[in-house]
């Protein structure tokens, strides 16, 4: 078994496989399988510190490193972006302590940490994605009281969720939340997609991938199976509507990702690219070998 | 209409440690009744009032609810589930203080439209119509049906938790002194807006005061509680008139003559 050798290599004086160490990943591992088989409903968890700030993703961390084995490929991405400090860190402290192949690209990878964004590449069975959440609990603005939002969840009454959609509605004419817009999984649990863009909701329905969600702060673990659904809440006469953008992206030319609108110069001119690196730079890759 | 009672209490009681809260209420409340319980402060009437819309647990005694569909359930034998469903569905509980009653950082039209949507309503429009006209049959100004209840005055803030209670169209209403802390003219604003309601809607409703002006206005029978013990019990007519206790006799005579 690898996770004896992995024992005694702790004696030797390096960090155990993975930095955690075993006992801490079997209960990880029992909490994961947990949120597997109830999907949505969060799994409380003994959280550990990290090497890392809470709110840089001690959760997704904790996730990944009682998951990921010797071959595994590991991708990271801040929102959505592989070249940002943090998703650097978390990628050179894998392939430290776990001795993992990294990657940018999304189609080999097969573990894929983030904050903020869902890759736009379409995942495949086999495949895992780790969000990093800072609030796990969705009802948290509505309903201070965890107490009263455990009951909520467990009788599952979430009119007072519909309730923030209404004011949405009411104040500025549309539902103006555009991130952390909450979902209901497999028609049961209310659930709080962590704070990607409202552009990768769709995405997390039916999702060929396994979906794992860790937040480090609050100590809680979520999942979403592969090919649950996943609702977005809204109005009959209100549907959930995703962002569009009347530009496309300056630098591969996607009309289909999320865009990231940057400021160039003083005069203010603007440009829009792709929130995703390794998206963006496929897209531009085949553009190229198209010209030549 | 049905023979059986829409509420009735069965001995109940209820003690904090070695004080004694209730103790051993009986009655029975008919479809389209309105109970009065009145007695001064600390003579057990809020209490009652939790153990009967099952916020709180007696120690002894049962509350029988005679449901719309489903014929007679105890109050307190029901799973959480079922007691919170019926206290958002069929029941409404108007709050001394508004604010306990009413979210006070969401509009009207949100408060009013709560209800609605916890039981499935998704028409916003369907929604907000119902809110609309439930603002104007309390007499609300429909301009303000996206304010919240901050900017609103004491006497609209109890109007608007009435209509937020009253928009599920529940068969019972428990009232905990509804115009308690409003000034006069308020006061009497909201009673013959109740009073309205409550006959058209033909309401039950359960209604604690410690005012006999409102209890004569409102209530058919009446409950005089002391110490925590039903004192005496008739109709409002006969008790206010011709008061038999000597408490309630006190009761009836302290009222401040204008």
């Amino acid at each position: 078994m690898p996770g004896l050798q992995d024992a005694s290599s702790q004696d030797s004086g390096t960090y155990n496989y993975a930095y955690l160490d075993e006992q801490t990943k079997r209960m990880i591992r029992r909490a994961i399988l947990k949120a597997v088989a109830v999907p949505g409903y969060q799994v409380p968890f003994g959280g550990r510190e990290m090497p890392l700030p809470y709110g840089w993703g001690t959760g997704g961390i904790q996730v990944t490193a009682a998951i990921i084995g010797r071959d595994d490929i590991l991708k990271v991405i801040d929102q959505g972006a592989d070249d940002t400090t943090n998703a650097v860190s978390i990628r050179r402290f894998f392939a430290k302590v776990a001795g993992v192949a990294t990657t940018t690209r999304t189609e080999v990878a097969t573990v894929i940490q983030t904050r903020h964004r869902v890759p736009e590449t379409p995942l495949k069975e086999g495949q895992i994605l780790v969000l990093q959440v800072p609030i796990p609990e969705p009802l948290r603005m509505l309903e201070p009281r965890e107490t009263e939002t455990r009951t909520l969840h467990a009788l599952s009454e979430y009119g007072v969720m519909q309730v923030s959609l209404y004011e949405n509605i009411a104040r500025y004419g549309r539902i103006s939340k555009a991130y952390n817009y909450p979902v209901l999984v497999n028609g049961r649990y209310m659930m709080s997609p962590s704070p990607i863009p409202k552009f990768d909701n769709p995405k997390l329905d039916r999702n060929p991938a396994l979906q794992l969600y860790g937040a480090g702060r609050e100590k809680r673990i979520y999942a979403v199976p592969p090919h649950t659904p996943v609702k977005s809440l809204d109005f009959d006469d209100h549907p959930f509507e995703i962002e569009a953008w009347s530009e496309c992206c300056a630098l591969c030319g996607s009309k289909q990702s999320f865009l990231d609108e940057m400021i160039v110069d003083d005069n203010g001119k603007r440009l829009f690219i792709c929130s995703d690196t390794d998206y963006c730079q496929e897209r531009q890759q085949t553009r190229q070998k198209g010209e030549s | 209409m049905t023979a059986l009672p829409i509420l009735s209490a069965r001995s109940v009681t209820k003690h904090f440690g070695s004080r004694v809260a209730c103790r051993g209420v009986n009655f029975d409340l008919w479809p389209g009744e309105v109970l009065g319980i009145v007695g001064e402060s600390g003579s057990g009437k809020t209490t009652l009032l939790n153990c009967l819309a099952g916020r709180l647990l007696p120690d002894e005694g049962s509350v029988t609810y005679g449901t719309a569909s489903m014929g007679a359930v105890d109050v307190h034998s029901l799973s959480e589930a079922r007691r919170r469903r019926l206290a958002r569905t069929e029941w409404g509980f108007v709050n001394q203080d508004a604010r306990d009653g009413l979210r006070m950082a969401v509009s009207a039209g949100g408060n009013i439209g709560e209800r609605l949507m916890a039981v499935g309503a998704r028409n916003y429009g369907a929604i907000r119509r119902t809110a609309s006209d439930w603002l104007s049959r309390v007499e609300i100004d429909l301009d303000r049906l996206d304010d919240q209840p901050l900017t609103y005055s004491g006497g609209m803030r109890q109007r608007l938790q009435i209509a937020r209670n009253l928009v599920s169209n529940p068969r019972l209403v428990f009232m905990d002194e509804p115009t308690g802390g409003l000034d006069v003219s308020v006061q009497a604003r909201i009673l013959d807006l109740l009073r309205g309601l409550v006959d058209r809607m033909h309401l039950s409703a359960v209604l604690v005061t410690h005012d006999l002006g409102v209890a004569r206005l409102l209530t058919h029978r009446l409950m005089v509680m002391q110490g925590g013990a039903v004192v005496e019990h008739g109709l409002t007519d006969q008790v206010l008139d011709d008061p038999q206790h000597a408490y309630t006799q006190m009761l009836v005579a302290s009222i401040l003559p204008v």
